[in-house]
């Protein structure tokens, strides 16, 4: 405790809002000329200032737009901020969505290597836990058909699985624990919480503050943008729960 | 562990760090492209040997008295000028095609681009073969200056990598470079003496065959192949120019404009 793992210093993201969205260089041209190359300014996020230490579990909140997906793809490293900066210590794996880097016509098998690739494994550790991988998404007797003939549920215990079979140090989730049946949210959060058991840091994105209550000891509140109050994660939530009206 | 600056990402760290994931990606790439094909990888061997025996039968007897070997003349022009065309057209897509991917885990985005030129490459590897069963075919003789045609293809992939960053760049802004590119590709075609002699170029065109980089490469590899002579220096120097500028301009505006493509695709 007491190693910072994520830096976030006074990071902002700008989007170009601006109503026709010019795609092709003839328009481009046109509106060059014309001086029409519009720019509507949007700070999805701005200001945003946190640090996170190492075997914290932090909760981020906030209503629909308030830039939590945003924020979770800047520090995935998907997106690269308009301002600020973003120190990351340790191996992050994020679990934005479950099988998304998936080809459809690529069997169960190849496509654990081609995922595994994706989140940075190499093949000598996908080859030894590709057992693990297989049981836990207990998908045994399809590992050699194309994906695009899984179900949904089959997708995500899958991507899951691969997902989380190396000890991440920094797990970031987002409201990925909402898909799937009954016994694979408890499967998933009995892993998850085995994870946390080991220490390691984890950053979740969920509307629910009670979700969050339960599993993480900090929290960001976010609302248009910017960070309203964060710290720990009780005080935080019934600051969030009493702006929305609802008393616990 | 030292503190790694997410927003600056070192290159080389990170190649390696992927190079499975590369790997992985031009595995992919062939594997889906012949699954559920009935003659599969064959059609790498198939295809140019079919093109070549239509068009000898069509252009030998026009061309015979300035063409000594028809076929091999052909197959060269046709086996780098497909990997060209291919391998830059499908890294042209390959941010937008996966696009789905680039938006929710983060992997170097020129690894896209350059796992599709690769894959294109084995195919290119894979004709070479037949190219060489040509040569045996019709007597073209190997001599040791077969051995530098791996000059002028090593020319050629750094172009086509580079060519595929830039088309990929662009098109992720302007998506009408997808068919303004087409275009440019057929006219490409015809005009790298591929199926007919440098000759009949009218003089005042000549020009642009010289100055058309692909040709030059051709030209180098007939040099090696079927003349069996020292490249000359000057298509050699054009060609390698043409090359490394390609290649630099397009990783320069790749890397210049990566972090914008997600705000496009």
């Amino acid at each position: 405790m007491g190693e910072t793992v994520i830096k976030v210093e006074n990071v902002g993201m700008e989007f170009n809002l601006s109503q026709e969205k010019v795609d092709n260089i003839k328009e481009y041209v046109i509106k060059l000329l014309k001086r029409q190359l519009l720019f509507q300014e949007f700070w999805a996020l701005k200001n945003i200032s946190f640090e996170v230490e190492k075997g914290d579990k932090v909760g981020i909140i906030g209503l629909n737009g308030a830039g939590k997906s945003t924020l979770l793809k800047i520090i995935s490293g998907v997106m690269k901020p308009t301002e600020g900066s973003l120190k990351i210590n340790g191996k992050l794996v994020p679990l934005l969505e479950l099988g998304a880097g998936f080809d459809s016509n690529y069997t169960g098998r190849e496509n654990v290597f081609l995922n595994g690739a994706m989140l940075g494994y190499t093949k000598e550790f996908l080859e030894e836990k590709y057992d693990e991988i297989v049981e836990f998404a207990e998908i045994e007797k399809f590992m050699d058909v194309p994906v695009k003939n899984y179900s949904s549920g089959m997708k995500a215990r899958l991507g899951f699985s691969i997902a989380t079979v190396v000890e991440p140090e920094i797990l970031v989730l987002d409201e990925v624990l909402s898909v799937g049946d009954a016994k694979f949210k408890k499967k998933s959060q009995e892993r998850i919480m085995s994870l946390f058991d080991k220490g390691i840091t984890v950053l979740f994105v969920s509307h629910s503050a009670e979700d969050v209550r339960d599993m993480c000891n900090k929290a960001i509140w976010l609302e248009k943008g910017e960070i309203v109050m964060q710290g720990d994660v009780d005080e935080v939530c019934d600051r969030y729960m009493e702006s929305l009206g609802i008393t616990r | 562990m030292a503190f790694t600056d997410i927003s600056q990402h070192r290159f080389i760290i990170n190649f390696s760090k992927y190079r499975y994931l590369l790997s992985e990606l031009v595995k992919r790439d062939i594997k889906i492209k012949y699954r559920r094909s009935v003659i599969g990888i064959f059609w790498s061997f198939l295809n140019p040997l079919l093109t070549m025996v239509v068009l000898t039968i069509i252009f030998s007897t026009i061309f015979a008295m300035n063409i000594k070997n028809f076929p091999v003349y052909f197959l060269t022009g046709k086996i780098i000028f497909d990997f060209y065309a291919q391998g830059s057209r499908a890294a042209m897509l390959s941010i937008r095609s996966n696009a789905a991917i680039i938006k929710k885990i983060y992997v170097p985005k020129y690894m896209y681009s350059l796992g599709v030129t690769f894959s294109n490459f084995v195919t290119f590897l894979l004709s070479l073969i037949v190219l060489f069963g040509v040569m045996i075919a019709t007597n073209a003789g190997f001599t040791w200056y077969a051995l530098t045609a791996v000059v002028p293809i090593f020319l050629l992939l750094i172009f086509t990598i580079g060519a595929g960053l830039l088309l990929a760049t662009l098109t992720v802004f302007f998506r009408d470079i997808e068919h303004l590119y087409g275009v440019f590709i057929t006219l490409l075609m015809y005009g790298s003496a591929i199926f007919y002699p440098a000759s009949i170029i009218p003089q005042k065109y000549q020009i642009f065959l010289e100055l058309n980089p692909v040709y030059a490469i051709i030209s180098l590899c007939r040099d090696s192949f079927l003349y069996g002579k020292a490249f000359d220096p000057t298509t050699l120097l054009f060609a390698t120019v043409c090359s490394v500028v390609i290649l630099v301009l397009g990783v320069v505006l790749f890397y210049k404009y990566q972090d914008k493509f997600i705000l496009y695709i």
